[in-house]
């Protein structure tokens, strides 16, 4: 199936066959202002990657260092705002600690929670998914049952449920173990939650994929069912699983604060968005810095995937409409 | 329609059990530490850890325990550990400004979600729909309690136009009632506009390709005609049923951060709190309650849509 150079001959710089991928992608580089999103949401992560250096060169003071205090507090007690100083850019909060460099090492833990979350999600949905579609019968079942279940729950209740239950006790299943108040904890829970809202697409599209010819021809030519569910259904899936990546990342962020913002996320001392908010709201009237850092961080991040997801859904497939419940 | 009604009534009925097995599970047999260590909570004494241990039966098979916890909590005996009160009667009294919160909500998010969505199909790719686009975007990217607590700052604190936060009853002075709901509402209706708008314009546009349309239009009704009658009608589906679950996970408690950052006292403000004394009988009720919600109300949108839609009875 070599491209025919005859018709290379005729169009010198249109290429003759052109994947749906490298059509996909001309679609999203038109896209400029999804791009410019994207790159914000780049921005961001690139930022909080850098944390130890700018609190080490240029802040010079640790995430968790309260020695400052006497700089940090007005007169009247209250945090100082930001500033046009190195060390307190953001300002500072009640203990003395200085809000941007919180900002950076919180957004780490966010991105992190959110980053392994939607990996525990796309996993075990798409091998859940693809399995109940394939298999049908009571392993599809079982498999749709179980979705349903989850499914049931408000997302955040369901999170609220595990994070209070975990944080207490901890879980141990024999080789995985995790530890109450665990950075791991608040990711496997939004992990999971987020299980039934890709694994049910998923299913859907694996039902109708294996009536396809494809397939059949797979089989007959005594294909077993895991290979073809990994060499033929799979590859089929690549562009919803890819348009699912940035929803359930946004979500997985959002939630994460939400937990946190709750106590039944990320622990203190440890800094994530979610949890600086928290404490900044308690504060309110008196210092709104330590309210709206965070959250203004957290909106642009969340938003930044989120155009730059619709952008990518755009260029996959411009009818497509995916959406998730909160 | 009969048949499809016992259907989904049974369906309902199984997946109830089911919640009410796996939320047992999440609280009482994730295999780590003494249960009635996590029951107590992080405050408790020696000899109320004992108490625990007794009254729920921690010694006795895994069923029996279930059966007991699940007595407890339809014959009110529940009883949270911090304050030693009935959970029950604690969720019964916090009702009142948990539905007041999600009437006034779901009726502001279903007309300005369904408003907005199809104004952005017409104008498609005009300015209008650029503005809207806009507007949802930020919505859905927004947290909640991240709004309420600026608009609580700003509207409330700065301005004074709002009260800061707390609830009035609606029969002591329906009027205060009203002026404390308008910040809660708008805050909790902003990410639900932002969804509904979108899904419904991707539904409208969608729909404008089909071939009933292309039919309505030959018969020669106008462009509006068109519009209402056939392509809002049929795409406004979807979003009832939609509505149907985000208007029962809020009942359902689902709303805790709105609750908790307007100090409403709802169900799900009680359960935040709960959550931070780590107070795990509340946590428990609430979380079975709140998907006891979303199950009855998904069967009741189903067997609505089910009456509109023979293809639905039939498949099902």
């Amino acid at each position: 199936m070599g491209t025919s150079p005859e018709f290379a001959l005729v169009e010198p710089d249109v290429p003759p066959g052109i994947g749906p991928y490298r059509l996909a992608w001309r679609r999203l580089r038109r896209n400029y202002v999804s791009l410019a999103f994207g790159c914000l949401f780049l921005l961001i992560v690139i930022l909080c990657l850098l944390a130890p250096i700018y609190s080490a060169d240029i802040a010079h003071i640790g995430a968790d260092d309260t020695s400052h205090i006497d700089q940090a507090l007005s007169l009247t007690g209250i945090p100082i705002g930001p500033t046009w100083h190195s060390t307190f850019f953001l300002g500072a909060d009640t203990t003395g600690r200085d809000v941007a460099v919180r900002l950076l090492y919180g957004g780490r833990n966010s991105l992190e929670i959110g980053a392994i979350a939607t990996l525990i999600t796309m996993f075990f949905a798409t091998m859940l998914g693809t399995i109940a579609g394939y298999m049908r019968g009571p392993i599809d079942g079982l498999l749709s049952r179980f979705f349903e279940l989850l499914w049931a729950y408000p997302a955040l209740l369901l999170g609220v449920a595990l994070g209070t239950s975990l944080q207490i006790g901890g879980i141990n299943l024999g080789i995985f173990t995790l530890t109450a108040g665990s950075l791991y904890v608040p990711a496997a829970v939004i992990g999971v939650v987020y299980i039934p809202y890709v694994a049910k697409p998923v299913r859907a599209q694996v039902v109708t994929l294996r009536e396809r010819e494809f397939v059949d021809a797979a089989r007959q030519q005594g294909l077993g069912p895991v290979r073809i569910m990994l060499s033929e259904i799979l590859p089929n899936l690549a562009s919803t699983i890819i348009v699912f990546v940035p929803l359930i990342l946004a979500n997985a962020i959002l939630l994460e604060a939400g937990l946190s913002f709750l106590g039944a996320g990320v622990q203190p001392p440890a800094p994530s968005w979610g949890t600086m908010i928290s404490d900044g709201v308690h504060l309110l009237p008196a210092a709104i810095h330590l309210t709206l850092v965070p959250g203004i961080m957290l909106v642009l991040c969340v938003l930044g995937i989120n155009v730059f997801g619709d952008g990518i859904r755009d260029a996959l497939d411009p009818r497509s409409q995916i959406r998730i419940k909160r | 329609m009969g048949a499809f009604i016992v259907r989904r009534a049974a369906a309902a009925i199984a997946l109830l059990f089911a919640i009410s097995v796996l939320t047992f599970l999440i609280f009482f047999a994730f295999p780590s530490s003494d249960p009635a260590l996590r029951l107590a909570g992080r405050t408790a004494t020696p000899a109320q850890i004992a108490a625990v241990r007794k009254t729920w039966g921690f010694n006795k098979p895994i069923y029996v325990q279930y059966f007991k916890t699940m007595e407890k909590i339809f014959d009110g005996s529940i009883i949270s550990y911090t304050q030693q009160l009935n959970v029950d009667n604690q969720i019964a009294s916090d009702l009142q400004p948990t539905v007041s919160l999600a009437v006034g909500a779901g009726i502001i998010w279903f007309l300005f979600g369904v408003l907005f969505g199809v104004l952005s199909a017409v104008r498609a790719g005009r300015w209008l729909d650029r503005l809207l686009t806009i507007f949802s975007m930020v919505g859905v990217s927004t947290p909640v309690f991240f709004l309420g607590a600026v608009l609580l700052y700003y509207l409330g604190f700065k301005a004074g136009i709002f009260p800061n936060g707390d609830y009035v009853s609606i029969t002591t002075d329906p009027i205060q009632w009203l002026y404390h709901m308008i910040l809660p509402w708008l805050t909790l209706s902003a990410l639900f506009i932002g969804v509904y708008s979108r899904v419904l314009r991707s539904t409208i546009l969608d729909m404008l390709n089909d071939d009933f349309v292309r039919t309505a239009r030959a018969k020669g009704l106008s462009e509006r005609q068109v519009m209402v009658r056939h392509v809002l009608r049929n795409s406004l589906i979807p979003i009832v049923s939609l509505w149907g679950l985000d208007f029962a996970s809020v009942i359902g408690g689902g709303a805790i951060l709105t609750e908790t950052v307007f100090n409403l006292q709802g169900v799900g403000q009680y359960a935040a709190t709960s959550i931070t004394n780590l107070d795990v009988p509340p946590v428990l009720v609430i979380t079975m309650y709140g998907a006891f919600f979303v199950v009855l109300l998904g069967a009741i949108v189903d067997i609505v849509h089910a009456s509109l839609d023979p293809r639905v009875r039939l498949s099902a």
